[in-house]
């Protein structure tokens, strides 16, 4: 899934109207590669991405929708102050996408 | 005797190697897994890069500071990954990874740093739309570009220095929209044998950047796929892209500040709501002192001195006699740094009336998807019955991105001066917390 190089984006994933949030990877992307699941699909990113890094950079374009029915998000801030990229983490509860570390194994689940 | 330090960025570091340097173990809370703060964050263990490619000019003092910071760590009790969510005479609520914990203090000196300060347009709340601290973030921690064409728009030196940031590793961004226009930059600096203003100019045009002055975006498409955006003359443009990061200028984070019961004050320059404090950093409360960006935007530079004379003032304070020479020279660059900063914040204003005539259909909270129109029909008298009528401020960032602009909209709606609507009051917990 990754280039081995691991300098080129993955530009798929997100079908349309999701939110289409694709980060792309510049710097520093030959790290290891660690597998992990979203919404019970295998997925993969790289060790040292948070999680919100290894969903949009995956091509998965959000990390929750709005509870209020206005859409998909994708947090804001990056730095644990707006509080809008709450993800569940199974075994763990609801964390911060943007401040946790992607764990090998993790079992991510979107709302 | 015992002491607490909030935040380990430039303020924090600074603080707790003054008390440490006069024989004290303080406390030392940090809500990261680490210390650096958020200009001198550093990558996760397996980043290459090193000082001098991730902090760029301030390399060496990054370099000075996580070395202080190593060093400091043993001398202290220090607990990273904690976050303090309230805050009380004498004691204080942390947790770390679920664990609570309360803990006694007699002083306290809060570095709690700042966030990006933005003006909500429609569409801003979808993917693809950031601040811009979260798209260097991005780059500086995780090596990534929010997106392939990226508009940025703002105001300020990390506009800029963003743009270029994005430009030297290869992702130029498409569109860069500052919403001074340069004829106020270049004017709001006389007397300075510096000008930010011109600095910023020569080196965006050395960047090869192109800058659009004077102006602002008005909506984000459906799906993050295009920006519409005004320029100096009063054209609509519409640009495609995929990503859109925006921020104009930072606050400061006072949440802590204000449930100590610290008083705040208004500043007009700022536009923004600040605790007070003496020279040397000491709220109104006693044993509470504010240090760095979290008092009052003023930078890493700032930073690091408020945060020895904030730790200078807490030893006067216990009876310790620093030297004075210290303390005066630390005065004195304290106030040439900030007669510096406030040409910058003359140079590089916060766009309150975009603020206030945003479309009525902007989600101006995105926690609780509320309105600029719920807002205005409030027509609260202050803006904490304008919270109460429209939960504006009530979701979990606490007002601290929709704070700023939703005064600017209620006072506009009221026809009232901006600092006659108040400020949101603050809460615990400060984030959200399994209790
Ligand atoms: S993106 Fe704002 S808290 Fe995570």
């Amino acid at each position: 899934m990754l280039d081995p190089k691991g300098r080129v984006v993955m530009v798929s994933g997100a079908p349309r109207g999701v939110g289409r949030a694709i980060a792309e990877r510049l710097l520093d992307q030959d790290r290891p590669v660690v597998d992990f699941f979203l919404d019970g699909a295998p997925a993969q990113a790289r060790a040292g991405d948070t999680l919100l890094t290894a969903i949009l950079a995956g091509g998965h374009g959000h990390v929750r929708h709005s509870e209020f029915g206005d859409g998909p998000r994708a947090g804001f801030c990056w730095m644990g102050a707006c509080q809008d990229c709450f993800v569940l983490v199974e075994g763990r509860g609801a964390r911060r996408a943007c401040g946790t570390l992607l764990e090998p194994g993790m079992k991510l689940r979107r709302r | 005797m015992s002491v607490v330090v909030v935040g380990a960025g430039p303020a924090g570091v600074r603080a707790v190697e003054r008390l440490v340097a006069a024989g004290l173990r303080p406390i030392w809370i940090e809500e990261a897994p680490d210390g650096g703060g958020r200009v001198f964050q550093k990558p996760p263990p397996g980043f290459s890069r090193g000082h001098r490619a991730l902090y760029g000019a301030d390399h060496g003092r990054a370099f000075a500071l996580h070395a202080a910071l190593a060093a400091l760590k043993p001398l202290t009790d220090w607990r990273p990954d904690t976050l303090v969510w309230n805050l009380r005479p004498g004691d204080l609520d942390v947790v770390s990874d679920g664990t609570h914990e309360r803990l006694g203090w007699e002083r306290i000196i809060l570095c709690t740093g700042a966030m990006d300060r933005v003006v909500p347009i429609p569409g801003w709340t979808q993917p693809g739309v950031t601040s811009l601290g979260a798209a260097q973030i991005a780059l500086k921690t995780q090596g990534l570009a929010i997106g392939r064409r990226v508009a940025l728009c703002g105001t300020g030196p990390l506009l800029l220095l963003l743009a270029q940031q994005l430009t030297k590793v290869g992702a130029p961004p498409v569109l860069v929209l500052e919403s001074a226009a340069w004829s106020t930059t270049l004017r709001a600096v006389p007397g300075l044998a510096w000008n930010p203003a011109a600095a910023l100019r020569g080196m965006a045009w050395r960047a090869g950047l192109k800058v659009q002055t004077g102006a602002v975006p008005l909506r984000v498409e459906e799906g993050c796929t295009a920006l519409r955006w005004r320029d100096s003359r009063g054209w609509e443009h519409r640009t495609e892209v995929d990503a859109v990061a925006m921020g104009w200028g930072l606050k400061p984070e006072t949440q802590l500040a204000d449930l100590a019961g610290a008083r705040f004050a208004f500043d007009r320059l700022q536009r923004l709501w600040l605790p007070e404090r003496d020279a040397a950093g000491r709220a109104s409360v006693p044993g509470v002192y504010l240090a760095g960006d979290g008092a009052s935007i003023g930078g890493s530079v700032v930073a690091e001195l408020a945060g020895t004379r904030a730790a200078l003032a807490v030893l006067q304070d216990i009876g310790e006699k620093p030297d004075p020479l210290e303390t005066t020279l630390l005065d004195r660059a304290l106030a040439r740094e900030a007669r510096f900063r406030r040409a910058l914040e003359r140079a590089f204003p916060y766009p309150h009336a975009l603020a206030a005539a945003m479309p009525d259909e902007t989600l101006l909270c995105r926690c609780e998807a509320i309105t600029a129109a719920e807002m205005r029909a409030s027509a609260a008298p202050e803006i904490n019955r304008g919270k109460a009528a429209t939960r504006v401020g009530m979701g979990r960032c606490q007002g601290r991105l929709c704070g700023p602009p939703a005064a600017e909209v209620l006072a506009q709606a009221i026809g009232c001066d901006i600092a006659e609507v108040g400020r949101l009051r603050g809460q615990m917990p400060v984030k959200p917390v399994v209790l």
